[in-house]
């Protein structure tokens, strides 16, 4: 039996319910095309409630999914159905927070594509193979986040940075076709 | 943006490679980024092929000092999973940076290393890992300690060893190390029974604070609970208390993880309930919806087992129905149902009347389900319920919805015979407007069966009729059925019909028109009695034989001067020939199989047995019991029986299966011994022609026994038939077989078998209803036992009644309990039983049983069971 709480997936869909940034943690959805399912069942279960003030909780296929909307991107943390789920609303709650203080208040699609990278990252922090690594947000943003465009940088790493920088908007536009 | 992860990943590592190599290698990774794009057709190659080139290019990136991209190349790593080989070259990297002092570098680069370690690699580097689980930073702590955990799985000897560290780690300051090593201390221990509760036992004391560890640490000591007693330590319960406590915690997470653990205790009383169920109650009011949610959906399980446990929340669940969150609303509906008591229904009908307009059409359907079978349970409030569902039957709403009201108020007709003809005029009402064309027939052919029975018939020819000008020719030539079953059956109608009936024979519809003449000439036939039972055999009947068979023999019926005898027509469910079957896989499936499996339950039997012409004679079946198995699991043929019991006949149906593909079984059939049966006599027995492999299939033996006398008797069996030897590759089997038996094992017919569980809804309103007069009460002793619910179960078992208001359930610790009973007994003898137990010090169980029944000898037949059993 495992017993620690264990986390299954954390989902980012946008407001049409594609994915943004999605990682699962068990075998429950072996196939791209079972992940895919399960999104657009989560997001059409979804859609019309309303969780931007709170965090917000529905049962699913023996699975409890908490969730949270701000504009147009919405946040899935998906648990086992004898799961805590104050648990996975801290989960959601920390994942929330760290990329609200990340994107510096600006959360929406534009701006998560565009700080891709950072989101993944915060993912990784949060939960390492299923388990709770931290939920706290400023120690999660402490470890993601990572200040690439600093002025007092020295040269080298500049040019580094700004070549980040057009990559990533490269990628956005590669993205957004 | 529709791409799949591996794809995303891949343009992730796009973005990466990217910088770097600007300026030296733009025009490459341009064109690499180009592939990617183009790999939409074959995400999964593209991502095998390059992903080796990638992560070479990836592990350049290790030169670079920027974070940033440190962490991406840590992530990638993570994602690509590389081959052994490839392993070799990050590894150096990798332990250079948990050796390094920046120690974000060194808890992702630990995190990273253990995730594509290899067993020889791990001895290596043990050393490095244990010092990472006691290292000052809690950031590296936590990363080697989860490490550890997932480690576990694949070499649990080596970080076994690990032990010291980690339990250092439970002591830290930090929560969330405090929360790793705990789970990984447990992990470690998990198979040692004795060192998980003496390290519940050390922690329970106050030592973890953390909220995540906190509420492990609860996990764990309900489950040295539940392994206390499994292994008969019960009574005391010592680390209740420290869940008790926790019910106190400053965090909502521990509070109701510790709520929950408490109401999942096994046999928990209701003094040690009353605590949990009071922290859930505030809960149920919170502003947070997951507060809410978590709360009801636990109290919604306790109703399960403890409803009056559950009842002082129900103000507040009350509350909770119009609650924004559908979810919540419907498990707080659910809930109350399970609670309510008969006096509350009103109030919680008008509440959900409120709400239900503004619901999806999935919960509405729920919520009509739920009142269903409320129904079933308050019969008095069939007005209410049965108002309930006439209004929202006339709203807005879907198929399944309409048809989850319709099958509510037809049970409730069926189950009420008062709510009959208001519920069938509801019906009638909802047929005017009616969009569902399955619903309409349907509905229809419920009224032509009971709606010539009511006290006014003729009040429902005007819906049916309007039927035949309003609708489609389905509903139409439904109609038409349902108005000659009225003419049939109501003389005084018959007239009317009959001029109704004339106007259809000009319908636009064939199938219509045809149906119309016939019944014309059915109804205008001369009164004889040969007649009127062959048209009433032929309105009301149901077809006695398999529709698929019946297909079959009409396809291949040539016309000719021969007319089609329906009774040329199998009665028996063929299965399909085996190389066929093959075929298809191993089970056939849809129509071929379905019949092959008539439904179990009551309904089924009762129509299966009647449509046999032997059985069709022993009137109203009583009671089928459940099967009872007649042979070993895994043996050459599987055997399991169900008595149906008659007023005065018994008819055992032995459900045979075939587990040898080799083998085809003819002329089965069961040869019963009844020479210890004394009272029963063999009437009739009818044998299985053909069993081929997996497909099972029924022989009957019927016993001829005293009317309303419930006898009791052993029977012994033997399986006898012919076998065939069959080519498998051809599915074929040969002409010639050979005589075989096979011993069963013995059945008996004990009294339980004639006692029909039936519940009742307000045991005490039905207990003093009864005659006090007629009460006959006894006291008995059943010796010594494990304990006073086996006790209960053992006496439950041989009376075969239903338990009343869960008091079959026994609190852990009792000494003393009271059980309350209720059945039919053989002859539609309602009985009621109060059984009190007491248990001494010895475990000698003392009970004292009264009985109430309609009929005095039946009471005292019951002492008989007890005094016998």
């Amino acid at each position: 039996m495992e017993l620690p709480p264990k986390v299954k997936n954390i989902l980012l869909l946008d407001s049409e319910g594609k994915r943004i940034a999605v990682k699962y943690y068990t075998d429950d959805w072996p196939t791209n095309a079972a992940k895919e399912a399960f999104e657009k069942t989560v997001f059409t279960k979804t859609q019309k409630t309303n969780a931007r003030a709170e965090v917000e909780v529905t049962a699913l296929e023996n699975n409890i999914i908490v969730y949270k909307f701000v504009e147009d991107l919405h946040f899935f943390v998906t648990g086992g159905e004898e799961e805590n789920e104050l648990i996975l609303a801290c989960v959601l709650q920390g994942l929330f927070d760290a990329v609200n203080l990340l994107l510096r208040g600006n959360v929406d699609k534009r701006e998560a594509l565009d700080n891709l990278d950072l989101i993944f990252l915060c993912i990784d922090e949060i939960i390492d193979g299923g388990i709770v690594l931290e939920t706290d947000a400023n120690v999660i943003v402490g470890k993601a986040g990572i200040n690439s465009v600093d002025p007092n940088a020295p040269l080298s790493e500049q040019t580094i940075s700004q070549a980040f920088a057009t990559a990533r908007e490269h990628f956005t536009r590669s993205l957004m076709k | 943006m529709a791409q799949p992860l591996v794809k995303k990943d891949d343009d992730h590592d796009d973005e990466l490679e990217y910088s770097p190599f600007m300026g030296i290698e733009k025009g490459a990774v341009l064109q690499e980024a180009r592939i990617f794009n183009d790999s939409q057709v074959d995400p999964r190659r593209c991502s095998q092929v390059e992903a080796t080139q990638v992560f070479f290019s990836v592990t350049k990136l290790f030169q670079s000092e920027d974070t940033g991209l440190r962490r991406m190349v840590y992530l990638i790593i993570k994602e690509l999973s590389p081959s052994p080989d490839e392993v070799i070259m990050v590894t150096s990297s990798l332990v250079k940076d948990i050796n390094c002092n920046i120690e974000m570098y060194k808890a992702n680069a630990i995190r990273v290393l253990c995730r594509i370690i290899d067993e020889s690699l791990l001895t290596h580097f043990e050393r490095i890992l244990k010092q990472a689980i006691v290292d000052k930073n809690p950031v590296v702590s936590s990363a080697a300690l989860v490490s550890g955990l997932h480690l576990l799985k694949t070499y649990p000897e080596i970080i076994k060893k690990w032990n010291d560290e980690v339990q250092q780690g439970i002591h830290s300051r930090s929560s969330l190390v405090q929360f790793h090593a705990l789970a990984l201390t447990h992990q470690i221990r998990l198979n040692d029974r004795l060192a998980v509760s003496k390290l519940v036992g050390s922690l329970t004391s106050g030592s973890v604070r953390a909220p995540l560890a906190q509420c492990l640490l609860i996990r764990y000591t309900s489950q040295v609970i539940r392994d206390m007693s499994n292994h008969g330590q019960s009574g005391e319960r010592p680390l209740y208390e420290f869940l008790e406590s926790c019910l106190r915690h400053r965090t909502e997470m521990v509070i109701l993880e510790a709520a929950r653990a408490i109401t999942e205790l096994d046999g928990v009383t209701s003094r040690e309930l009353t605590p949990a169920i009071t922290v859930l109650q505030l809960f149920l009011s919170s502003p947070r919806p997951v507060l809410r949610f978590a709360a009801v959906r636990t109290l919604n399980k306790v109703a399960m087992t403890h409803p009056m446990a559950v009842t002082n929340c129900n103000i507040d669940m009350e509350s909770l129905i119009s609650d924004q969150n559908r979810s919540i609303a419907t498990l707080a509906i659910t809930t109350l149902l399970k609670t309510g008591n008969e006096s509350s229904v009103e109030r919680l009908m008008k509440q959900i009347t409120n709400f239900m307009s503004d619901i999806a059409d999935e919960f509405k359907t729920v919520v009509v389900e739920a009142i269903r079978s409320l129904c079933v349970k308050f019969p008095l409030k069939y007005r209410f319920l049965m108002t309930f569902l006439s209004n929202v039957l006339r709203e807005e709403g879907g198929f399944e919805y309409k048809r989850a009201i319709v099958d509510s108020i037809v049970t409730i007709i069926r189950d009420i015979p008062d709510a009959k003809e208001s519920g069938l005029l509801h019906l009638c009402e909802f047929i005017e407007d009616c969009e569902f064309t399955y619903l309409s027939t349907q509905i229809l052919h419920f009224l032509g069966i009971e709606g010539p029975n009511t006290s006014d018939p003729s009040k429902y020819i005007r819906y049916i009729y309007n039927r035949v000008h309003l609708e489609n020719a389905t509903v139409r030539a439904a109609a038409v059925s349902t108005l000659a079953k009225f003419g049939f059956m109501v003389e005084s109608l018959k007239p009317r019909i009959t001029v109704l009936l004339k106007r259809c024979i000009y319908d636009s519809d064939d199938e219509v028109r045809d149906r119309a003449t016939l019944f014309l000439s059915v109804l205008g036939g001369d009164d004889t009695v040969d007649t009127d039972k062959d048209s009433k055999e032929f309105l009301f009947g149901s077809l006695e034989v398999p529709l698929v068979n019946m297909e079959t023999s009409l396809k291949n019926y040539e016309p000719s001067e021969e007319v089609f005898d329906i009774n040329s027509v199998p009665k028996e469910v063929k299965s399909q020939p085996l190389a066929e079957k093959k075929a298809q896989g191993k089970k056939p499936t849809g129509l071929g199989a379905l019949p092959a499996a008539p439904s179990s339950g009551f309904d089924g039997y009762e129509k299966l047995l009647s449509s046999i012409p032997e059985f069709a004679a022993f009137g109203k079946l009583f009671k089928s019991s459940s099967h009872v198995e007649l042979t070993e699991a895994e043996t050459e043929y599987a055997v399991n029986v169900v008595k149906h019991i008659f007023d005065s006949h018994v008819v055992f149906q032995y459900n045979c299966t075939n587990t040898i593909p080799e083998q085809l079984l003819e002329r089965v059939n069961v040869i019963v011994d009844a020479s210890e049966a004394e009272e029963f006599s063999e009437a009739a027995s009818k044998a299985l022609n053909s069993l081929p492999y997996d497909s099972p299939g029924q022989a009957f033996v019927a016993f001829e026994k005293p009317a309303g006398v419930p006898a009791v008797g052993k029977f012994s069996n033997t399986l006898t038939f012919v076998v065939k030897e069959v080519d498998t590759s051809t599915g074929e089997a040969e002409d010639d077989g050979v005589e075989d038996e096979y011993q069963l094992e013995d059945l008996e017919i004990v009294a339980a078998d004639y006692m029909v569980k039936v519940g009742v809804s307000n045991f005490r309103n039905a207990w003093e209803s009864m005659d006090e007069e007629d009460e006959h009460v006894d006291e008995y002793g059943l010796g010594q036992r494990e304990s006073l619910g086996e006790a209960i179960k053992a006496v439950i078992d041989l009376l075969g009644m239903q338990s009343c208001e869960g008091t079959e359930t026994v609190p852990s610790n009792a000494r003393s309990h009271t059980c309350l009973l209720s059945g039919v007994y053989i002859g539609n003898v309602k009985v009621l039983v109060r059984a009190q137990f007491g248990m001494d010090s010895t475990k000698e169980i003392a009970m004292k049983l009264a009985v109430r029944a309609e009929d005095v000898s039946v009471a005292e037949a019951i002492h008989e069971i007890v005094a016998n059993g």
